[in-house]
């Protein structure tokens, strides 16, 4: 009598000698054995991150619509307010950056486990990457070259910046 | 009619349930926070382009629809440290659906809070 075979989950996949390998026909094989620990350190990086977005996104929201007038009071002052202090640009740093890569780690998972071909997953995740690499740059800029007084071309403030008395 | 195995596949129950609230609602915060960043981005366009877009989320409607986000952010963080407790406490396991309780719990809770203040300032007006 041969035993079932069950194949693993892509998501969970084992190529090195490690125990479980033997479970996944060669055909199943998608990868030869170069990704080191890498899920590992994906599933761990999810647990550690999340620990920290839970404090950081909670102060967020708490700061920017449960305090004082809430979202009635959120404008390009309010930023400017908040951007000239680096405690809050080094928060909203760090809720970038981690969340922008647990959110990406979470969707690559996700096309893993529901994109069956090759190429489509091949083709979602470089969308995806390419995505978070913008949307991490983007923001990472916009909070370091901030500027509360903005001019336009000719040198004259633009309406609504905020600029020291002349 | 055939009848399902009992208690052997892992589906249905609230394992299943809150594997799937997790998942969808990481989906939706995930798509949100790209609109966010980019948002947020019009600062560095004038001022005038980041209130007027700010002014969008202040309406009644965009109120409702930031609760709703609230409602998954607060779901998938406090279901996200059930995941954490069911992976590194050792009794994590045995009690993850009194957690996915608690979580529910602690969840309605804070909405109850969240929506009576958020929805009465976007509502309110000035």
């Amino acid at each position: 009598m041969t035993a079932t075979q069950i194949q693993n989950p892509r998501s969970g996949q084992n190529s090195s000698g490690k125990p479980g390998a033997g479970l996944i026909a060669p055909k199943y094989r998608r990868t030869g054995g170069s990704r080191g620990n890498f899920e590992m350190a994906a599933w761990l990086f999810m647990r550690l991150s999340g620990v920290v977005l839970v404090v950081l996104i909670f102060g967020h929201l708490f700061i920017n619509l449960l305090a004082g007038e809430g979202i009635q009071a959120i404008d390009f002052g309010f930023v400017a307010g908040k951007w000239a202090d680096p405690f809050w640009q080094f928060w909203d740093l760090a809720m970038l950056w981690l969340a922008m890569l647990h959110g990406t780690n979470g969707v690559r998972t996700i096309i893993n486990d529901y994109a069956e071909k090759d190429s489509t997953r091949f083709w979602l995740k470089t969308v995806l990457y390419a995505a978070t690499t913008v949307i991490i740059i983007l923001g990472t800029l916009v909070i370091f070259t901030f500027n509360p007084c903005p001019l336009d071309a000719s040198g004259v403030p633009l309406p609504g910046g905020f600029c020291p008395a002349p | 009619m055939p009848t399902k195995p009992a208690g052997t596949l892992y589906r249905g129950r609230e394992g299943m349930w809150s594997w799937v609230g997790h998942r969808i609602t990481g989906v939706v915060i995930f798509f949100f926070l790209l609109v966010h960043v980019l948002d947020t981005s019009l600062v560095r366009v004038s001022p005038e382009a980041y209130t007027a877009v700010i002014g969008a989320y202040k309406n009644p409607l965009m109120a409702l629809g930031e609760t709703g986000l609230v409602a998954a952010i607060v779901f998938h963080a406090f279901n996200g440290l059930r995941i954490i407790a069911v992976d590194f406490w050792k009794k994590g396991a045995k009690y993850q659906r009194q957690m996915l309780w608690t979580v529910l719990i602690l969840w309605v809770i804070v909405m109850v809070g969240f929506s009576i203040r958020h929805l009465s300032l976007a509502f309110g007006g000035h």
